[in-house]
């Protein structure tokens, strides 16, 4: 049985990774939510699943010399909120919508943990034999 | 690792959040404080945030973004003033001048910023138990 040891624990660990980053995120849009101007970000989840899902994409390397395509979570490009109010000082996070974001992203950050817990057990088992 | 950033960002919110109810404070307290010309008075203070990108400070690119107090504006609206020919404060015209705080306004900003603070806690705390939780996978 050929295993990558990198695709041992599938896609959640790019998971985890993403979710973490998406808490950081969170976290900035609640900790200014009285500045001035500051617009609310947050990752778009579907184009980073969908990015993930393509194996190659368009751009092929040709040559081992061509600056490499980074697919991973991180080089996903954050996107602004659309705002539900307008506030005259041109905020547009809307603390109550983040906090519930900031939640469900945790609670999906402890799903992640679960499953790669459960494989963890899994491959543990496996290895003793028992 | 990106949930170690949550606290700086945290901390940076906390404080700011201080800063903001420190000011609410000293307004209050010198709401009543009367004096005999313009120049003299005590004005309305207000912090002005700002967000600031760790991008800069970070070797590797992190998304984070925390808070700073850019700093502190002295609120330009009107002074009361009114007629007091008796008060020991009172000028030649037998007028006081009054600071311009608003002790409603005030008492609205200082709930504000309490709320902001808690939310910073708990999401300090959310973080906190997230990484204990990551700590101790796979045993």
């Amino acid at each position: 049985m050929a295993t990558s040891i990198d695709s041992l624990f599938g896609v959640h660990e790019q998971a985890l990774i993403f979710r973490s980053k998406r808490a950081e995120v969170l976290a900035s849009n609640m900790a200014n939510s009285d500045t001035p101007g500051y617009k609310a970000r947050d990752f778009d989840f579907k184009s980073i699943l969908s990015n993930l899902n393509t194996p190659a994409g368009h751009i092929k390397q040709t040559h081992n010399q061509h600056i490499s395509f980074d697919k991973t979570p991180a080089s996903a490009s954050l996107a602004y909120r659309i705002p539900t109010s307008a506030s005259l000082d041109g905020n547009t996070v809307d603390t109550q919508v983040e906090q519930a974001k900031y939640a469900e992203n945790a609670m999906d950050y402890q799903t992640s943990l679960r499953f790669l817990n459960g494989k963890i057990t899994g491959y543990l088992s496996a290895l003793r034999g028992e | 690792m990106s949930l170690y950033n949550i606290f700086d960002i945290a901390s940076s919110g906390m404080s700011a959040q201080t800063t903001r109810l420190n000011l609410v404070a000293s307004n209050m307290a010198n709401a009543d404080t009367v004096s005999s010309s313009t120049n003299e008075t005590y004005r309305s203070r207000q912090p002005v945030f700002g967000a600031v990108l760790q991008n800069e400070l970070n070797a590797q690119k992190s998304n984070s973004t925390g808070v700073r107090v850019l700093g502190v504006v002295e609120s330009q609206a009107p002074l009361r003033q009114e007629y007091a020919p008796q008060h020991p404060m009172a000028n030649n015209d037998g007028y006081i001048f009054k600071p311009n705080v608003n002790v409603v306004e005030e008492m609205a900003n200082m709930m504000s910023a309490s709320r902001s603070f808690q939310n910073n806690v708990e999401m300090l705390n959310t973080a906190k138990q997230l990484l204990q939780q990551t700590l101790k996978i796979g045993q």
